[in-house]
């Protein structure tokens, strides 16, 4: 028995072996020098100088990362709930038992598999203040529309207008929620004569809550992380700053201004921004989410 | 489900088709565009439809615009792209599917402890990696080559490690011991009695990983220093910069360019890709 344990621990380590490689080297080795970097000044340059809790206390002097995590935490805001709603009046339009769910399912879903850069180039075009096809668009319809990318007040809007344009993961996700819920439900609410409302709200709903939750999260971390996008369509965060967002700053002080321990200080407010929110979202989820038991 | 809604088919239709046609309309602009001449790009009212389908703008794109701001060699860059999607997706199977055997498929002390660590890291997002990774490949000095870019995909993700995991646990233990019984060692049941049977696990990391490095930007904008060297994305994203603003029509040329492989890849996976999906939802 003692032989046959030691074999099957070898066999087990050999099996994970470049995963404890991988975790080592490109997950905790990060993770330790990140946080040390962030109580240091470090330039890639020159060795890493500690400098205490400095980083942190310039961080709240300046007036820039605030301005950047405004914009992020204004941007996620609408982006997340408004994509969340989106997607899951698309993913039950899909599920109400229409013809064509596949074809529809397949447009809806397309924008999402667009290259980031792709989608920002294609948007900037679409935005154009002289030529931009939405304008004349919205124009024909009697809306003065505003410049977008070039007014500050507009430019957040703009991108989060172009996120809805790409909910199509969150959506397949949804879908495949809605159909695992079983009908037998929707009879039992049938026979006590629920109406379409009252079915969406005391079945659909909470049945498939724990995949709300899931995009939601899903849909905060990626927001808070918003990036290749506005790189590209507004770069340096112009007009005004207006649409420089937390990621932006941050690569802009690894990369352009070699301030490696600022960066990294970023990125552990980052990190514990996410972590906190997440954990809101799941202490609300505590209260309204419904696991079925399993079978 | 059928929860018939309080919409009519007729009305449900119409609603989806204007949905539909929203959805479709910036890739039809980004065609269109992509097909005209320039100075159809700039008419009030658009043009909707080029008045001759100019097949060049693609050749144009791609090669001409060596005459106006030096050579963005696209074909360089999907060259680089695909070896780096190749390298990457190869890895990315091959390690994951060995590592997610370790987890399934295997008693040993410390496992689950470690399984559970693989599970925590998912929670970091990648800014704090970012810092310090760049300056372990600088010190290697793998900063300006492709190294940083495919070779971490050979050491396992903890989302695919998951993924697979989750897969593996779900073949019946008969199979296995049948095998080990027959005089199979771990590695071969691991080989001609799992892998066999993970096919479709295993196409959902491959396609997904392929996406990934094919729409990456964030790490090629790091590493890669040799313009030559570029990526699809990062190179798009240059042709932008230089070119941006006039040549809308080029622009729209090379961004479908980059696009086109994605969607006809969707279209010969789609099962795979929707089943991908609604997988990595469902751990929620």
């Amino acid at each position: 028995m003692r032989g046959l344990r030691r074999r099957e621990l070898w066999a087990g380590l050999a099996f994970v072996s470049p995963w404890v490689v991988g975790l080592g080297v490109f997950l905790i080795y990060p993770i330790v020098a990140s946080l040390y970097y962030s109580f240091c000044d470090y330039s890639v340059l020159d060795r890493a100088r500690p400098i205490g809790l400095a980083n942190y206390t310039d961080l709240a002097k300046d007036s820039l990362f605030w301005k950047s995590l405004f914009n992020t935490l204004f941007y996620a805001a609408l982006a997340v709930p408004l994509g969340l709603g989106l997607a899951l009046a698309l993913a039950l339009l899909l599920n109400s038992g229409v013809r064509g769910l596949t074809v529809y399912r397949t447009i809806f879903f397309l924008p999402a598999l667009m290259p980031m850069v792709a989608l920002a180039v294609l948007w900037l075009w679409i935005f154009n203040g002289e030529y931009g096809v939405l304008n004349v668009a919205l124009a024909r319809l009697g809306i003065q529309a505003p410049p977008w990318l070039t007014d500050p007040a507009w430019s957040k809007p703009a991108l989060v207008l172009l996120s809805m344009w790409g909910v199509g993961q969150a959506m397949v996700i949804f879908l495949a929620g809605l159909q695992d819920v079983p009908e037998h439900l929707y009879e039992a609410a049938d026979l006590d004569g629920a109406s379409w409302w009252d079915k969406i709200r005391h079945v659909t709903l909470p049945m498939i809550s724990p995949v709300i939750l899931f995009n939601g999260i899903m849909g905060i971390i990626g927001s808070l992380q918003f990036f290749a996008i506005p790189y590209i369509m507004t770069p340096n965060g112009q007009p005004a700053r207006s649409a420089y967002f937390y990621a932006m700053y941050l690569y802009d002080n690894a990369f352009l201004y070699l301030r490696m321990g600022y960066a990294s200080a970023m990125a552990w407010i980052l990190f514990i921004l996410i972590f906190c929110l997440t954990l809101v979202s799941l202490r609300l989820a505590a209260r309204y989410v419904h696991y079925e038991a399993a079978p | 489900m059928r929860a018939k809604g309080p919409l009519s088919h007729a009305a449900l239709h119409m609603i989806l088709l204007g949905g539909s046609f929203l959805f479709l309309f910036p890739l039809f602009w980004m065609l269109s565009t992509s097909l005209k001449p320039i100075e159809e790009t700039m008419l009030t009212p658009p043009q909707w439809i080029p008045s001759a389908l100019h097949f060049d703008n693609y050749l144009k794109a791609v090669t001409h615009g060596r005459e106006i701001l030096g050579y963005i060699p696209f074909l360089e860059y999907g060259k680089n792209t695909l070896l780096l999607c190749a390298l990457g997706v190869v890895g990315t199977v091959i390690s994951n599917a060995l590592i997610a055997y370790g987890f399934a498929r295997l008693r040993w002390p410390g496992r689950n402890i470690f399984f559970g660590i693989t599970l925590a890291t998912m929670m970091i997002p990648f800014p704090v990696l970012m810092v310090p990774m760049f300056v372990l490949f600088r010190e290697l000095g793998w900063v300006g080559t492709f190294r940083p870019l495919w070779i971490p995909a050979w050491f396992g993700s903890a989302f695919n490690i998951f993924l697979l995991r989750q897969f593996f646990l779900t073949i019946p233990r008969e199979l296995s011991d049948a095998a080990v019984v027959d005089g199979c060692s771990e590695f071969q049941v691991f080989r001609h009695v799992i892998l066999p049977l993970s096919r479709p696990a295993l196409s959902v990391v491959a396609l997904f990983y392929f996406l990934f490095t094919w729409n990456d930007f964030l790490g090629p904008l790091i590493y890669l220093t040799d313009q030559r060297m570029f990526t699809l994305s990062l190179g798009l994203q240059f042709y932008q910069s230089q070119h941006g603003g006039t040549e809308w029509h080029l622009l729209m040329a090379a961004a479908t360019i980059v696009v086109l492989p994605v969607i006809v890849l969707f279209f010969f996976t789609q099962r795979t890709f929707i089943q991908g999906i609604a997988l990595t939802g469902m751990k929620g």
